[in-house]
């Protein structure tokens, strides 16, 4: 059968990359006992894959990987055994058997919700930013298009952001937390802001079309240079990418991964 | 949550930030108010080599088993981190509560090999503790050496508070007892220190004097005071069975280069290679219960999630039931997706039955060790293995679908002639003329040979302690003899020559063999920007070889000339078991071609027996 797990990451793990997450997932599995199947061959490695890479330095309560296993305890026994083995930065949120015939997690992502905020360090806080709420609006609904341009192998390259943002606005993050209360997920995996201000978006994600939070916030920060408008300037070291959830498109609608599935009792 | 002690732009900007963050899986916490005695262990390179290293793993569980003592680790920052550690002074950390290791009560630094040494300084530079002992106060760390290289400790002395003579399960509760006894009764730092040097395997550097003759050699050696001991006795432990062990060692997020769990079988060697000094400095040779290791092997298993497991010994062929444990390794734990890895055993039948079950054998490659080209220099070197032997065992490989050989060999030692050089090629053409006996339809292409050359580097306790060392350019010029020979074999296709460049290898001899005076040439490397020297990426040897020429010391007067068997040697003052009476006579024997039997096959009374247990009386109760 298919589990599909759902994890967040957070506090030093932000700093362990794609691979080591999937290295440390496979110990995990073994010290929790979980009954993984393993491939054919002489070097036989669990069937296990992810939904999206996570990239370094970014925190999440969304993160999602797929295994098959020969049997399964409970849902509640399985979340316990392999939240008894896990290191302070990682939480398993969700374990649930997929449907017979779902597609993967990687194959099936579409898009992906991102909380951007302003991180406590040595930089102190940024300044109050009262026109940010109307300026990313102008930014996002006042334009046709959001053209930027990208260095690929073949060159420069213009695209249209537009279209892969499905949505963005300013948010206060403590009132986002408050309203979005998530169960298993402890409160100082966030570093709240100083202020609470920050940034809401969904965009596109998936191996076709890509997009990183910190492209729509640098191309938002040109914006504010070349209009004069707001003091927005995006500064990466300064501020901390969450991602929230990561969706799969049916029929036009989003469906978070973790909705595609049921429990094991 | 656990702060970090570098912000995340650094963290972000650098290579590998995992290296830095600790956190793994089974990392012990404890509360650092809680505890009397704070521990930084080290291993001097960078987080994937120190990780790896077994010894870390056995003192960080055996000092955090103390509940007065919190055992925090410390590895060598990578040089893009150091650059920015030095220019922003950010101080060298703890990986468990990233605590600036200076607040330590003990920095205690693994020395494994030679070429760490600028490390170390490193190490001490970054902590911001003085690099000079005798600068140090009660503010910084008791900086305290283990390991191999501490059976010449002599050019590090000036570094170290203290260095520990021998295995580490025996004394430090001693030692860490009388810190504690001395902080509450408010002694001084030097008052500690002689106190410290009275428990055995332990040398303080600073209360011994040494003076030199004319030429350079030493003309004493000794306390500076009565009542400190004038030799140091290593520290063994006679029973493995009932000493701690990691059975939740910690678990890495990065990949390291020993990702797997590590059962330790044995300590010691039978073999007595005159070349090695592993093989003299740990003996007698001690194994470890089969049970319990069995016991062990699932318990860390389990403990790390670790989907392979080794075998660790000097020479695991010659532990006495190998072939239950690696028949219980590969039933029990085969199936479960667990691979088995393990170390180079000598090519037999079991051990060809037991690879081909754990190994894809078209992949995998044999290993054979003969070190020495030819019959006679292997005589001279006491390795016991013959060309028979080594035909024999390719041969079934070849028969059981291998296909590919490394052969390992040294080039510059004692009595090597051109003769002996060119034999090595010749036996790795008798491999290959070996597998193109099978025939033609039921072999699988070509066999692929591969020779490895190093260099000679003759080491403390061992019979070629009096030895000369070539060169540079004699080992360069053996590495081309070599090569010409290959080209002229008849299967050259079949075979690939690689051997090191020699300028690492001098300076492991000067440190391997040097004295107090070479810490100064070690020093100025440091300050000339030497640091991971066994990274080639990273040596630069005209820096080391300007600090030669600033302190005016000499490689050659270390490295190239004969000792006489009278001469006092650096390390004449630790008594490592072996006599050296019996190095004597082995370095007489093997000028003499003449081969010493195993601890098996017959005692020759090298001085271990004293230990009272091991090899030594084995079917002797």
């Amino acid at each position: 059968m298919k589990i599909r797990i759902k994890f967040a990451k957070y506090g030093s793990l932000r700093f362990v990359g794609h691979l080591d997450m999937m290295r440390y997932f496979q110990k995990a599995m073994r010290r929790a006992d979980i009954d993984i199947a393993y491939s054919e061959g002489y070097s036989p490695h669990q069937i296990m894959s992810f939904a999206a890479p996570l990239g370094v330095g970014i925190t999440s309560e969304g993160e999602y990987l797929d295994i098959e296993v020969h049997s399964s305890k409970s849902d509640q026994e399985a979340l316990r055994a392999l939240n008894e083995v896990m290191v302070e930065g990682v939480s398993v949120l969700q374990y649930r058997e997929l449907p017979q015939g779902a597609r993967n997690a990687m194959s099936s992502v579409a898009a992906a919700d991102y909380l951007v905020y302003w991180k406590e360090g040595d930089f102190g806080c940024p300044d109050a930013l009262p026109e940010l709420s109307r300026a990313l609006r102008e930014f996002y609904r006042g334009q046709k298009e959001i053209l930027i341009t990208r260095q690929t192998k073949k060159g420069e390259k213009t695209m249209d952001l537009k279209p892969l943002i499905f949505e963005l606005e300013a948010v206060d993050v403590k009132d986002f937390r408050t309203a979005r209360k998530l169960d298993g997920f402890p409160e100082e995996g966030l570093q709240l802001p100083c202020q609470g201000v920050g940034f809401f978006m969904k965009v596109c994600t998936g191996s076709t079309d890509n997009v990183k939070p910190e492209l729509v916030l640098s191309a938002f920060s040109d914006y504010c240079e070349a209009t004069g408008d707001c003091g927005f300037r995006f500064e990466p070291f300064r501020m901390q990418i969450h991602r929230v959830e990561v969706y799969a498109r049916e029929s036009g609608d989003f469906i978070p991964l973790g909705e595609i599935g049921c429990h094991i009792n | 949550m656990r702060k970090l002690a570098l912000n995340d732009e650094i963290l972000l900007k650098i290579d590998k930030p995992a290296r830095y963050i600790g956190n793994e899986v089974n990392m012990v916490r404890k509360d650092p108010e809680e505890v009397d005695v704070r521990f930084a262990i080290c291993f001097p390179d960078v987080y994937e080599i120190g990780m790896s290293h077994l010894g870390i793993q056995i003192l960080y569980d055996m000092l955090n088993r103390r509940p007065d003592t919190y055992c925090e680790r410390v590895y060598s920052p990578w040089p893009d981190l150091h650059a920015i550690m030095k220019e922003q002074k950010i101080p060298l950390f703890t990986l468990e509560t990233q605590s600036p290791v200076r607040e330590m009560d003990f920095l205690g630094i693994t020395i494994q090999y030679e070429m760490c040494y600028t490390n170390i300084l490193q190490i001490l530079d970054l902590s911001g503790t003085p690099l000079y002992a005798t600068e140090r106060t009660w503010e910084d760390p008791i900086v305290i050496g283990g390991g191999p290289c501490t059976y010449n400790p002599e050019p590090l002395a000036d570094f170290f508070d203290i260095f520990y003579i021998g295995e580490g399960e025996t004394r430090y509760d001693e030692l860490l007892d009388l810190y504690k006894e001395c902080k509450e009764k408010n002694c001084s730092r030097q008052e500690f220190l002689e106190a410290a040097a009275k428990i055995p395997g332990m040398y303080v550097p600073a209360l011994y004097e040494v003076t030199y003759h004319e030429d350079g050699t030493i003309a004493s050696f000794g306390p500076v005071k009565e009542e400190i001991p004038a030799r140091v006795k290593k520290e063994i432990v006679m029973d493995l069975t009932d000493t701690p062990y990691p059975t939740k060692p910690l678990v890495p997020y990065i990949k390291v280069t020993q990702d797997r769990v590590v059962l330790e079988i044995m300590r010691g060697c039978i073999r007595g290679c005159r070349f090695c000094q592993a093989g003299m400095i740990y003996r007698p040779t001690r194994e470890r219960n089969l049970e319990q290791l069995k016991q062990w092997a699932y318990e860390m298993l389990k403990n790390t999630g670790h989907e392979e497991i080794s075998l660790s010994s000097l020479s695991s062929s010659d532990y006495t039931r190998l072939k239950e444990l690696v028949t219980f390794l590969i039933e029990e734990f085969k199936g479960k997706g667990i691979n088995i890895s393990l170390p180079s055993l000598r090519i037999d039948a079991f051990s060809l039955d037991v690879m081909s079950k754990v190994q894809d054998v078209r992949k995998s490659s044999l290993t054979f060790a003969p070190e020495a080209g030819s019959q006679r220099l292997r005589d001279v070197i006491n390795k016991g293995l013959t060309e028979e032997v080594i035909l024999e065992g390719a041969g079934q490989a070849f028969e059981g679908g291998w296909q590919k050989v490394k052969l390992y060999f040294m080039l510059g030692l004692p009595t090597e002639t051109e003769e002996d050089m060119r034999e090595i090629p010749r036996l790795a053409e008798k491999i290959a003329e070996r597998y193109y006996e099978i025939p033609k339809d039921k072999r699988n292409g070509k066999c692929q040979i591969t020779i490895s050359t190093s260099f000679f580097v003759p080491k403390p306790f061992t019979p070629f302690q009096w030895a000369p060392m070539c060169r540079r350019d004699e080992f360069l010029e053996r590495a081309r003899v070599v090569n010409e020979e290959v080209k002229q074999q008849l299967n050259r296709k079949s075979l690939k020559y690689n051997w090191h460049e020699a300028d690492v290898t001098v300076l492991e001899g000067v440190f391997a063999r040097g004295d107090r005076r070479v810490g100064r040439v070690l020093l100025k490397a440091y300050e000339n920007g030497c640091i991971f020297d066994s990274w080639t990426e990273f040596f630069v040897n005209e820096k080391w070889l300007s600090a030669f020429q600033e302190t005016g010391i000499s490689m050659d007067f270390y490295n190239s000339r004969e000792r006489s068997t009278d001469e006092i040697l650096p390390w004449d003052f630790i008594d490592c078991g072996v006599s050296k009476e019996f190095l004597k006579r082995e370095w007489e024997k093997a000028q003499r071609g003449i081969v010493t039997p195993n601890c098996r096959m017959q005692c020759s009374g090298c001085g271990a027996m004293q230990f009272e247990g091991g090899v030594c009386f084995e079917n002797k109760n």
